[in-house]
């Protein structure tokens, strides 16, 4: 076991996985957090919380991960490289383990002028990818980014992103390679709709045996409206939403449109069950987490396998 | 080259503004090249400040002259009695001559017309665009001559990061994406292998992260 | 007190004419051997191609005390030199944007398009732009004796 953490013994394991998304408030109120934790508790194996998603300043990660502890949930907190150099970063990590945190996405993190504070100064001291090997080389060659010695570790349950519908398509199966030779455990993808890109893009992963070497969750998400499925077909960098979506939730009736959104996730999930290689799945369900139960009921994947100490 | 564009004239007008003697110095260099401080852009400043001034009932008597360079001794030593007689020198060159004369005549007011911008080129007639970053450890070997620092948004070394879409950047569909430029480059020279490799964390101490910088050649120094 | 509008009245605006060789000037001269007369406060001079015109002669112009401005170039697609009168076109838009910071108002630059066929519209374009600059006044950098 790397980290011992839930998630890390549901996958070696061999359960489907299900982790799901919690985005922390833009203010200081814990309410929010221990709210949102009594939605999500006992249906997902672990919880992420976003790390100033989109650059917009919300509660850090890793302190909503801190409440989400108190709740009795697992987080999966996350770390970009947008607005920390390597020695906070390193130092926010042995906090976070020592608060008990054990599972860390590692992000490059959307660009500060997405946000709402974009004359900020650009850190990126460096990537997704160095980040994975600095906090790989913390846990299992006990040194920090310098090569001191670190005498009590941080042991994270790794994980990176990915997305299969970024360009160039070709390289993207090759990048998810570079992540999990640079120390990945796991990968969570961006949302899927397009289940036949998907499937491609899993040939591929297959065909060079990254299976086998990371935990692939795939991203999926409930839809609140047609405007949502509009927006992010046609403003978000990096999503491919085809036009049956847009369709389905267009011609819903407006009282039935929230449902429709949890039914074609809960379709999409039952495919991409199917597909050799899918080890979970990640639901994201931004400021709607209320729908993350539903759309587990309905794709079948509730109860939640719990695992003794 | 450095690419510097004109002060907003409200901003250059702010900065002389009850100075009655005014040199205007451009630089037959860089700024010349970008068309933002050469001959030709002194001699229209200094006719909008004259009429300007006259507009406002303030008459101010301008000087001009442009040099080779302003950022080296030699070629402002040239002008030496003009910069002494003026009550400020309004410098159309990029910052770097800007403080080349502070650091030559510290005791001449000299004030900037330009914003000194970046290192770049112009991609086509009227437009320039950045190039390089000054980062001191130059990469472009191991990337088809395409500069991630500079031109990826984020400056990853492992790009693209999840935004690449079309081969523009997330942040702005003007930008192309760096990564993609250097995949399609690498790939066209056959060594996409390089892109295999995990490129370690940076030591930035050769950019302007480690502090202001010197080179120092001891086979020249006199 | 001084009528106001007889100050208007006898105010003639001084403009100088930037003018391109191949038609423009061969259509004032035109426009003289038909006896049809422009204002005589018209001062003309001539460029091998209106994309000869430098920012700095317009300025000059005005700070010596020019109530109004004009270039009289080729259409776009006429241009001898192929896009000289296109780059003057840009410049004059440049222009306007330069005399606005400076405080003075963009409409006394104007460009009027000419071909040798049109020797009655130059007189008139002329003509009208001159009303137009008397409407203005007479430019506040001018100095009149």
């Amino acid at each position: 076991m790397k980290s011992g953490s839930n998630l890390e013994r549901i996958l070696t394991a061999g359960y489907f996985a299900a982790t799901g998304e919690l985005g922390p408030p833009k203010s200081a109120d814990a309410e929010v957090i221990r709210r949102k934790a009594k939605i999500l508790k006992g249906y997902v194996d672990a919880v992420n919380i976003t790390d100033n998603q989109t650059a917009v300043v919300r509660m850090s990660s890793i302190a909503s991960g801190a409440i989400l502890l108190q709740e009795g949930l697992e987080p999966i907190i996350q770390m970009t490289c947008r607005d920390r150099n390597r020695i906070a970063i390193q130092s926010d990590l042995l906090g976070a383990y020592a608060l008990g945190m054990r599972n860390l996405l590692c992000l490059s993190g959307d660009h500060q002028t997405f946000g709402n504070h974009p004359g900020a100064k650009n850190v990126y001291d460096i990537d997704s990818i160095q980040l994975l090997q600095i906090v790989r080389g913390m846990r299992d060659e006990k040194k920090f980014q310098c090569g001191e010695a670190i005498d009590v570790e941080p042991r994270f349950f790794l994980g990176a992103a990915a997305n299969p519908f970024a360009d160039p398509f070709d390289f993207r199966p090759l990048r998810l390679a570079k992540k999990a030779k640079a120390g990945a455990d796991f990968v969570q993808t961006q949302l899927i709709y397009n289940v036949d890109k998907f499937r491609e893009y899993m040939k591929r992963v297959c065909d060079l045996g990254l299976h086998e070497k990371v935990y692939i969750l795939a991203g999926v998400g409930p839809i609140k409206s047609p405007a949502m499925a509009r927006y992010m077909q046609t403003k978000v960098a990096g999503m491919d939403v085809p036009d049956w979506v847009v369709q389905r939730m267009e011609r819903a009736p407006k009282e039935e449109r929230k449902k429709e959104g949890i039914r074609i996730c809960a379709e999409i999930i039952q495919q991409v069950r199917e597909i050799p290689g899918v080890a979970g799945v990640h639901i994201m369900s931004v400021e709607w987490e209320e729908a993350i139960p539903e759309v587990l009921e309905l794709a079948g994947l509730l109860p939640r396998p719990t695992l003794g100490n | 080259m450095i690419i510097a564009e004109r002060k907003p004239f409200a901003e250059i007008q702010g900065l002389v503004a009850g100075r009655r003697r005014v040199l205007l110095l451009g630089c037959g260099t860089c700024v010349t090249v970008c068309m933002a401080g050469g001959e030709k852009e002194v001699g229209v400043l200094a006719a909008e400040l004259r009429m300007a001034r006259q507009l406002a009932g303030e008459p101010i008597e301008t000087v001009e002259d442009t040099v080779q360079r302003q950022c080296e001794w030699e070629y402002l030593d040239a002008v030496a009695d003009k910069i002494m007689a003026a009550d400020t020198v309004l410098s159309l060159a990029c910052a770097i001559g800007v403080q080349a004369i502070a650091e030559r005549f510290p005791q001449v007011r000299v004030v900037p017309a330009l914003n000194t911008s970046f290192l770049g080129l112009p991609t086509e007639h009227g437009v320039w665009k950045e190039r390089c970053q000054a980062c001191g450890n130059c990469l472009l070997g191991k990337t088809g001559g395409v500069c991630p620092v500079a031109r990826c948004s984020k400056s990853l070394m492992n790009g693209p990061c999840g935004g690449s879409q079309g081969g523009k950047c997330e942040v702005n569909p003007e930008i192309d994406c760096a990564w993609q430029l250097i995949y399609d480059r690498l790939s066209a020279l056959g060594e996409l292998d390089t892109l295999l490799e995990i490129e370690p964390p940076r030591d930035w101490r050769t950019s302007r992260d480690g502090g202001p910088r010197k080179i120092v050649r001891e086979d020249l120094r006199q | 007190m001084t009528d106001p509008t007889s100050d208007l009245a006898a105010f003639l605006p001084r403009i100088v004419a930037f003018t391109c060789q191949y038609c423009a000037y061969a259509a004032t001269d035109l426009a003289g051997t038909l006896h049809r007369s422009y204002p005589a406060s018209l001062r003309i001079v001539r460029l091998p191609c209106s994309g000869k015109l430098d920012a700095i002669h317009v300025l000059k112009a005005f700070e010596e005390g020019a109530d109004g401005v004009c270039l009289l170039a080729c259409s776009e697609a006429n241009c001898h030199h192929i896009d000289g009168s296109k780059r003057a076109r840009q410049r004059i838009r440049y222009l306007q944007a330069l005399l606005r910071e400076v405080g003075l108002e963009p409409e006394r630059l104007a460009v009027i398009t000419a071909t040798s066929a049109m020797d009655g519209g130059v007189a008139q374009a002329v003509a009208e732009l001159t009303e137009g600059i008397q409407k203005l006044g007479p430019s506040p950098l001018a100095k009149r004796t």
